[in-house]
């Protein structure tokens, strides 16, 4: 099996976009709605995965 | 009256739910293919399995049970139960021997967690398949 390097960017892209697809299919009632969910938490997911990016860089000065 | 037809002829069985959730342990995505929900079981299916390939890929470790300290007990037995709960998936690469040390270094690291993540997501998708099987969600 091929190895496989990703960025620390690319696997938490990766890791939120799968999350992101179970989270919705599992949560809500209606296919519009889940589909809605799904892309909404995704957004979470990169803004929390900038956000906390950028803590950590100011905090290392 | 053709609606109220329609929503009774969709709305799910009251059934056995133990056949359900092991399907779905086993397989991911299995529940629902069972409870013919075969789109959501597809999505799910998909999901776990490129997790669990990417996890492999990045030659994440599996999880052995250890006991010691709370932590210690914590982390390992957890880990190894998140591993566990990615089903087939997990019994298949232990037993072609699949046996990646753990490792320095941020990619083995994330290997490792996408490795325990699937298992996670596949639980989630486990308790959805028991609430469709019990009849408490469509």
């Amino acid at each position: 099996m091929p190895k496989m390097n990703l960025s620390h960017f690319e696997a938490a892209i990766l890791f939120a976009l799968f999350s992101s697809v179970v989270l919705g299919v599992i949560t809500k009632r209606t296919d519009s709605e889940r589909l809605r969910y799904g892309v909404r938490c995704f957004a979470y997911f990169v803004v929390a995965l900038i956000g906390l990016g950028w803590l950590m860089k100011l905090g290392h000065g | 009256m053709a609606t109220d037809v329609k929503a009774q002829a969709a709305a799910p069985p009251a059934r056995g739910w133990y056949g359900v959730v092991l399907l779905a342990w086993l397989v991911p995505g299995g529940g629902h293919f069972l409870l013919k929900r075969p789109g959501r079981g597809a999505l799910l299916l998909a999901s776990v399995a490129i997790m669990f390939l990417l996890g492999l890929m990045m030659r994440g470790a599996m999880f052995q049970p250890q006991t010691g300290d709370v932590l210690t007990t914590i982390i390992y037995c957890g880990g190894f139960l998140g591993d566990l709960a990615a089903g087939l998936f997990y019994l298949l690469t232990v037993w072609l021997g699949y046996a990646q040390p753990d490792m320095a270094g941020h990619v083995h690291d994330y290997g490792t967690k996408f490795l325990v993540a699937a298992g996670l997501l596949n639980v989630l998708a486990m308790v959805d398949a028991y609430e469709i099987a019990k009849g408490e969600k469509e």
